[in-house]
């Protein structure tokens, strides 16, 4: 056994100890009930993820490969019992559905009527499923097409109205923003330029049918002053995202689990 | 420059460790510091405050426990502030890990807080709906086509306060909490923008910068990351005294501590580090 692997099993044991000796002076739940076992395997979990930044390791393979096992099946389970059996069985089936799967679908005691057209959606379900044969793989593709085509139609409708139309209107703001009493609002008036000369100057950036240089070309260089701190804005708010996760797992672990500190 | 001042050769355990101690000694002396609302938390605040009560807010849930951490605390001050204006409260999601935090959220606060609160008089959960910004869509033209139950298997039509709803227009307001996609872009393009529904949005702050453009038009207020969420917290400690009671757990709060220091800690760590290159090149150049 080398040094590195002799320090580790000397930490292991010495935490060991501490945690029994917190069992048993009762100061932290032990793993025993529902909630116990459950606190302790969390824990467990979130140390095994942890130790990854130690170095690749066969606790850190287990929890990773456990998380996408169970998130795996806990997607199908959720999906069949919130989209397939109400939105489609119920829909083909009412009566049988509404009898032994689901009895909300009935209203006043009375399942629903039959809708033939939801035929559509199941051929459609069951055509994708034909990727996984060997034999006639290419029948999936009618349901993809269907599939992009409703998807990309959607997104065009979107981003055309909310983003394009929307985002050219929200950048059409007054250059002076006057108050009720027709005074000057320095602080809006400055957000309002800040905004117009960061759009500009933008949007000059990524002009590429004139050579940058020249005036235009200080334009554009203003443009990448305003990707670069925009690109830092956006740094900073990931850095607090991620340390406000950290101290959510380190919250878990002292108090939930050791018991270091009250809430 | 001796070698032991560059940081390139620091070994990262180093920054790990550090973080972990700045962060957990805060936790554990509970640290924390004085929030100032910022105007466009104060915007949200002021638009659920000026609801009348009985209004019907949609408060889409749209995060898995991995951003729990983030939003939770969002969540649970939207969650307490809509109580407190006595307003009936439709949660859902479009996440399938959703329906958890949905749970969650009533159990630790309309259960032992708001004890008059009533499932489906007051509150309602709709769970969870596939297709994205699909599911948003429908739900902007015709919300029972969706949901034909909600997500405890009652009929919708069955429940008193889902019947009268038709589509996304029945509601006064729509609060979003999300950690991406779907969440508030797809709600603002696909179901606001087009009916013209105010909404407002609490988000992880990896989400917010992306969501900025929209404000104030199609977005009359956003909270990004934990920092907003606590200065939403002081806004409901300034408004309702009883929030200034240590028994009402404020959790964005509680975490600023950790976080500031956690902050300080990585600009500082920056500084050190730009002061070291600094130093390294003006040594080469007199070399």
């Amino acid at each position: 056994m080398n040094r590195r692997r002799l320090i580790w099993a000397a930490v292991m044991l010495a935490a060991g100890a501490y945690l029994v000796l917190r069992i048993a002076t009762g100061k932290m739940q032990a793993p025993v009930g529902v909630k116990g076992v459950g606190i302790w395997f969390a824990a467990f979990m979130t140390l095994a993820i942890f130790s990854f930044l130690f170095g690749d390791n066969p606790a850190y393979k287990f929890a990773e490969h456990l998380f996408v096992g169970v998130s795996a099946a806990y997607w199908m389970v959720v999906t069949f019992w919130t989209a397939l059996v109400p939105n489609l069985f119920g829909k083909l089936f009412p009566d049988l559905v509404a009898t032994y799967l689901m009895p909300g679908l009935k209203e006043n005691g009375k399942a629903p009527e039959q809708d033939l057209f939801y035929l559509v959606p199941l051929v459609f379900g069951i055509l994708l499923l034909w990727r996984l044969s060997p034999k006639a793989p290419w029948l999936s593709r009618w349901a993809l097409a269907f599939i992009i085509g409703i998807t990309a139609g959607l997104r065009l409708i979107g981003f055309l109205s909310s983003d394009f139309i929307g985002q050219i209107r929200n950048t059409m703001v007054p250059f002076v923003v006057l108050s009720a009493d027709g005074g000057p609002l320095w602080g809006d008036t400055i957000n309002n330029l800040v905004t117009l000369v960061g759009v500009t100057t933008a949007l000059c950036y990524f002009y590429f049918s004139k050579e940058h240089d020249g005036v235009f070309g200080r334009i554009s260089r203003v443009g990448i002053w305003t990707l670069m701190i925009t690109f830092g804005a956006g740094f900073g708010y990931t850095v607090m995202g991620r340390v406000a996760l950290l101290v959510g797992r380190l919250q878990f672990l002292l108090i939930d689990w050791l018991r270091l500190a009250s809430p | 420059m001796p070698a032991r001042l560059r940081l390139p050769e620091l070994n990262r355990q180093f920054v790990f460790g550090l973080i972990a101690v700045v962060v957990c000694i805060p936790i554990l002396w509970k640290f924390s510091f004085r929030e100032y609302p910022s105007p466009m938390v104060r915007k949200v605040f002021d638009k659920v405050q000026s609801l009348p009560a009985g209004s019907k807010v949609l408060l889409a849930l749209d995060y898995d426990p991995g951003a729990e951490a983030e939003l939770q605390p969002m969540a649970r001050a939207f969650l307490r502030h809509c109580a407190e204006r006595k307003m009936k409260i439709y949660f859902m999601t479009l996440w399938a890990t959703g329906p958890p935090v949905i749970t969650r959220a009533i159990e630790d606060v309309l259960v032992p807080e708001f004890p008059g609160y009533r499932y489906g008089r007051d509150y309602v959960t709709l769970g969870f709906k596939p297709g994205n910004e699909a599911a948003v869509a429908i739900i902007a033209s015709d919300l029972k086509k969706l949901f034909t139950t909600d997500g405890r298997g009652t009929n919708i039509n069955d429940i008193e306060m889902t019947r009268p709803i038709r589509n996304i227009r029945s509601f006064d307001i729509v609060l979003s909490v999300s950690a991406g996609f779907p969440g508030t872009k797809e709600w603002i393009q696909y179901g606001t923008d087009p009916a013209g529904i105010p909404i407002a949005a609490g988000m992880t702050a990896v989400q917010a910068p992306l969501n900025y453009p929209y404000y104030p038009r199609q977005l009359l207020g956003l909270l990004g990351g934990i920092k907003a969420a606590a200065e939403y917290e002081a806004l409901l400690k300034e408004t309702y005294q009883k929030y200034n009671d240590p028994k009402y757990h404020l959790e964005a709060t509680a975490r600023m501590g950790p976080q500031t220091w956690a902050h300080l800690a990585i600009i500082g760590l920056i500084i050190l580090g730009n002061l070291t290159t600094l130093l390294a090149r003006a040594g080469r150049g007199r070399n």
